[in-house]
Formats: structure tokens, sequence, C-alpha cells
């Protein structure tokens, strides 16, 4: 099977970690990734802010990069959601690749058919359904299947677990008064928890939660939760 | 013709929303309030096997009829009138102000008593009425304690939401509600302190104000769903009943109700049935009010219909569902999103109906989290809708402008990377000076480290270092 890395823009430049990361347990598992240097950003950020035409050539980019693979892999719940939901209503012809695009959860559960990656991670580890992992792709148990097969790991139930943290994008700027509301919210569960690290599958989410925790200067880390399956 | 009256924010969403953050005790009544009236709601759907079946059928009616609105609104004013009613056309609020006043004024009345409706609130009517010099009383437990405390409603089900039983008593003493032994916040005795208080005004009443959550097209018969009885007391007790009723308040047959009688009470009080349905039909000679008048009222919603994405917001059936689950709504509560109509569904149709000004804000007030889209019992996808309405708005130049340069960059290989080079290398020394995380970032992006620290570029980029590992 071809599978490629879709690493996402966000991830490329600021936490490459996570790309490394998920290639690390795709090869650990036996597969050979394939990273397409062609590759952008998806355009969420300017199709959910109203820019529908300045994502467009983002968009066909991406069908044109990734077509001839069989599984393409983005590590981030909201990127894989524009690209499922979103590309097939934008330009026609994106419904096949959209559709083999998947959450890295997605790909270990459903296509390649493990749960256990044979990582350790012994620490306590809270874990933040982002809104787009949730309700857009229905991510549901997956991820929490994953890491309750690495060794070691404690994984504490966050209260109010479903609710979101307040990033959404550039919400987070326009609405910067709502958000840090939602936000301190969020982090006041993350505490109660007594978790050392907060787990999800979108690096924005959890850069704008790590945000709101160094600043409290709360000692739970975020942590993207491909590299506590690397590891 | 667009839309007029409260359903035109003053002050942008952002501006209105701080001032509601400061208030900490709002933000604890809210936050009770709303998880006490979700938790409620998710068990009651949950006993209902084929809940999301309902939704699809609940959708296709209302889609269905905005597709033939205007037949159907024929079909209504003729079984109506055949009834024995009334009925009157007004395009905008000032129009249907105009229609309900003098109605009230040949009938002779100076005082009304008024059914809980989300109609009249967006009309402005009580305004109105007081302005003509006739005295509405809300006749609704939590309308009259918003009416009482010189408040606007700040919730579609319950008005009141943002107080608490101790303010709600103190608002009730202010009104003379209270005797002195009984200065106590129980509900139940604050709720006989209203009763007696309104049982007065049920019985002089002449004329009755309602709304009506459906009208059926094909007998002309409106219905009002409620808790308290009090609806009921004004749909039956005065002679003449003028009912306020937004033109996409349609469903075809008495048939298609079955639907909604089971997704309305369910998702908007977690009950699993209203304690009340009236329905009335015309008029019925020696029973209930003989004078009855219906104003059918546009007021931007056909405006809203001509849009194919928006339109989906005018099958809302007021349910308040997605406030509930809201988490924006939750924090800043009705008042800041300047209309009658807040939240979710707030921020998708009053943009539509009335268009241009502090509106063009209220797009923006969502994270796009989609809890009210999975809530609504009529499947309105309003993330969907949000992201549409940012479409078509207008951008501030500055914003369009980083967004097309953003653009163009990363469509491109090479200048895609470049500029991650180019965003590496502008990081080092701020990394050499601050560390990894940046408590101040310069304007425009001061807005995000008000509330968090910003993490920095890494020092290789995820390409770099596939070129490196992987040659
Ligand atoms: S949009 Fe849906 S959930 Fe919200 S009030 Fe209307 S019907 Fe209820």
């Amino acid at each position: 099977m071809r599978i490629a890395l879709f690493v996402t823009c966000v991830n490329d430049l600021v936490f490459p970690g996570t790309g490394r990361a998920v290639v690390r347990v795709l090869e650990r598992l036996g597969h050979t990734v394939e990273f397409p240097a062609e590759q952008g950003c998806c355009g969420q950020m300017h199709a959910n802010s109203g820019y529908r035409d300045e994502a467009l050539p983002l968009v066909a980019n991406y069908v044109k990069t990734f077509d001839g693979y069989d599984a393409i892999v983005g590590p981030s719940g909201s990127c894989v959601a524009m690209i499922r939901d979103w590309y097939p209503k934008l330009v026609s012809g994106a419904d096949a690749v959209a559709a083999r695009t998947y959450e890295l959860s997605e790909l270990l559960v459903d296509v390649l058919g493990v749960t256990d990656v044979g990582a350790a991670f012994p620490h306590r580890v809270t874990y933040h359904p982002t809104c787009h992992g949730l309700r857009m792709l229905r991510l549901g148990d997956r991820p929490y299947r994953l890491l309750r097969a690495v060794r070691g790991l404690e994984l504490v139930d966050l209260p109010g677990a479903e609710e979101c943290c307040g990033f959404g994008g550039t919400f987070a700027m326009k609405n910067a008064g709502v958000s840090g509301a939602m936000l301190a919210d969020k982090c006041a569960s993350i505490v109660d928890t007594g978790a050392e690290y907060v787990a999800a599958v979108d690096n924005s989410c959890l850069a704008h939660i790590g945000g709101g925790l160094s600043r409290t200067r709360v000692k739970a880390k975020p942590i993207h939760y491909a590299e506590i399956l690397a590891s | 013709m667009t839309g007029t009256g409260n359903i035109v924010a003053r002050l942008p969403f952002p501006v209105a929303a701080r001032k509601e953050l400061a208030d900490t005790q709002l933000r604890a009544n809210l936050r009770r309030a709303t998880h006490t009236i979700r938790d409620k709601r998710l068990r009651v759907v949950g006993e209902v096997p084929d809940w999301e079946e309902l939704r699809v059928a609940g959708a296709a009616i209302k889609d269905d009829v905005l597709a033939r609105l205007p037949e159907l609104l024929e079909r209504f004013e003729a079984a109506a009138t055949a009834a024995g009613a009334t009925v009157h056309w007004a395009r905008d609020a000032a129009e249907a102000c105009t229609v309900v006043t003098d109605l009230v004024r040949r009938s002779g009345a100076t005082e009304v008593v008024k059914v809980k409706s989300m109609a009249t609130q967006e009309i402005g009517l009580n305004e109105a009425l007081e302005a003509a010099g006739i005295e509405a009383v809300e006749t609704d437990l939590a309308e009259l304690i918003v009416q009482l405390a010189g408040d606007t409603p700040s919730h579609i089900l319950v008005p009141a939401i943002h107080y608490n039983r101790t303010q709600i008593r103190d608002i009730f003493d202010r009104n003379g509600l209270l005797s002195d032994r009984a200065r106590t916040d129980d509900p139940p005795a604050l709720a006989e302190a209203a009763r007696r208080h309104l049982r007065a005004k049920f019985l002089s009443a002449k004329v009755g104000i309602s709304g009506a959550n459906f009208a059926v097209a094909d007998s002309g018969t409106l219905v009002v769903v409620e808790s308290e009885g009090n609806g009921r007391m004004c749909l039956t007790l005065p002679e003449t009943l003028i009912s306020v009723v937004g033109i996409e308040k349609i469903v075809p047959t008495f048939r298609d109700l079955e639907v909604f009688l089971q997704l309305l009470p369910r998702s908007s009080t977690g009950e699993r049935m209203n304690p009340y349905t009236s329905l009335w039909t015309g008029v019925t000679p020696g029973d209930g009010p003989q004078t009855v008048h219906i104003v059918l009222v546009d007021n931007g919603r056909t405006d809203t219909l001509a849009d194919e994405v928006g339109r989906q917001a005018l099958r809302c059936i007021r349910c308040s569902a997605c406030l509930n689950v809201c988490p924006v709504y939750e924090r800043v509560g009705g008042h800041a999103y300047g209309s009658v109509y807040p939240g979710p569904i707030g921020a998708i149709l009053s943009p539509q109906m009335s268009g241009g000004g502090a509106n063009r804000t209220l797009p923006y007030a969502s994270t796009l989290c989609g809890a009210c889209f999975d809530a609504c019992p009529v499947r309105i996808n309003i993330p969907e809708v949000l992201v549409h309405l940012r479409q078509i708005g207008k951008h501030p130049p500055a914003e369009r402008a980083a967004m097309r340069a953003l653009s163009w960059t990363m469509r491109d290989r090479r200048r895609y990377a470049a500029a991650l080079r180019l965003a590496r290398r502008s990081a080092a020394p701020v990394r050499w000076l601050a560390g990894d995380r940046i408590r101040h970032l310069p304007w425009p992006l001061s807005a995000w480290t008000r509330f968090r620290d910003a993490p920095l570029p890494a020092p290789e980029s995820f390409r770099d270092w596939w070129t490196r590992a992987h040659g």
C-alpha cells in the first residue's frame, strides 16, 4: 500500500516532531511512508474565514499532489475534516482523494487494523477530543483505544471533554475575549485531572491550550498523541 | 425587503461580549442553567430510538414548505379566512406593529395580555403598544420577570436565564409582587406571587396577543406549545385574539404536527411532552375569542429564502437547543448578540434577515465546533451557514491582503519552502532571547498573546528534516 504523509502547514513549520512521529509509527509497523514535496496547506484557514477563492488553489494543489496514493494520513483532525467534508463540495473530482485521506487513528484502526503500535509512555495522560475529530470525523473511541494500548500509560478522564477549547482558528483572534474564557475553563479541567500531559489529534488546539497552560504556569504539557504512539 | 426591529445589533459582537464576559455572576448563572437543561435534553433524546429519523423528517417537511411557501401561505389564508379569522400581511417590523396597534385601538382596549412569542419580540411590539398608550402584560413567568426588570430577553425559551432566583426575588420585591412575610426565593412561592399578580389581568383583559409555533396550511389552524398554562388563558379568555406569525411557521397538514410535537419539547425543555398544546382555527361561536386576527410577518424572511445555503435557517422551530450547547453563548449570554435571536441560530438568522452593520460580526461569533448542528432537531447545518455568510460578507482590507499573500505562497512548492525558511530564521534570534514561548506578540497578533503564550517555528521544518533523513 502506498501511504503518503500530509504533514499540514502548522506541523511543517512549528511542530515537525509530530510529522516525524507519524513516520516512525508507520515504519515500526512495517510500512513505507512517502512525503510528496509538492504539498502545501489544506486551505482550512482560508475557507473557514470566508476566503473561498483563496482556498481553491490550495485545494487543487492537494488533489493533484495526492491523487495517486492508496492512503493519505494527516496528523490533524481539523485539516482532515476540511479535506473530507469540504473538498468534495468545493471542487469536482475531489471525492476519491478526499475519501482516501485519513486521520492517523482512522488509518491505524480502520485501514491497518492495529490498536497496539508497540509504544511505551509511562505517564499520566488525559485526552481532549477536539471538535473536528469529535463531530466532523466522528473518531469516537479510536484514539482512546490506541492510547490504552500504550505500555505504562495511565489514561485519565477529562471533565467536560467534549467542550470546545475556544481555539476556532481566527476566532481566537477575532473574539479573543470569549476564546480566552473558554480556554480558562478547559485549562481548569485539565488541571483537575492531575495529568502530566494533555493529548489531542490537533496541534492547533494544542498550541492554544498549551499557550494557556504555560501562561498559568500549570505543569501539564500539551502533546500530539502521535508522539506518544511513537515513543 | 430587509428585516427591521429587534434583530439589528447595535454593537459589534466582540465589543458587546466584552461587557458580558466581565460579569462573573452572569457566567455562573448561565453555566448552571445551560448545563442542567442540556443534560436533561440528552437524556430524553436518548430515549427515542428513531430520533435521527425524526430529525430527517422534520428537516424534510420544512424544506418542502420553503420550496412552495407562497402556495402554502395562500392556502393557509384561505382556510383561516373561511374559519372566520381575518388575515393581515406585514412586510417588516414597523408594518406589523402598525397593524396590531390599530387593531387594539379599534377594540377600545388599553391593556392586552400576551402569550410569550418571539415574533412579537422581534417586531418590538411592546414598545410600539406603549407608545400608543396601550399596556402589554407578559404572562409567561420568565418573560414577566424580564419585563418587570425593564430588561430584554437573553434566551429564546428562557428569557430570564441570566438571573438566579435571588435576583428574581429582588425584581418581584421591587415591583410589589411580594408581601412582607413572603420575601423568600423559593421557586414555588415566586411562581405563586406571579400567579396572583396575573390572575386579575387575565380576567379583565379584552384583547390577547400571541404568536404561534406552527400554522397548518390545510386547515388554517394555529398551534401554541407551552409549559405553564398562562398561554391557554390568553388564548381563551379575551374577546379578541391577535396572533403574530412569521411566514416560515407553516406546515402543510395536520399530520405533520406529529413530527414536530415530538421534536420540540424534548429539544427545548428536555420534556417528553409539553404540558399544554393549544390549537385554534378561526372563530367558534360561543367558545373562546369571537374576533381572531392573524398577522403574517415577512421581515426579511423572503430575503433569507432567496439564499440557497442560508435558507435552511428558516427551518428553525425556536427550540433553543443550539443555545444551550453553545460554548460561546454559555460565556456571554444572549444580550451580546444584540438581537432577540441569540446563540448559534441568531448568528445565522439575524444577519440574513437584517443584513449589514454590526450584524456582520455575528457569523464570526463561533469556533465552528459543531455542537449546535448535532443538537438541532431540524438538522440546520449552522457551521455550514456560518462559513457561507463569512464568504459572502465583506472582509477587512488588511486581512484580505494577508490571506491572499498566504494563499499565493502556499500553493507553490518553492515559494512555500522559502517562506518556511524565512519564518524559521526570523524566529532564531527570538528563541535565543525568549526561549520557546512568546508572551507578547506585536499587533495584530497581540490578540493571541493577550490570553496565551505563542509557540515559535521549530529550528528545523519537517520538510528539511525529511530531505536530510531520506535524501
Ligand atoms: S436552530 Fe435548531 S437547535 Fe437552534 S433553535 Fe432553531 S431548531 Fe432549535
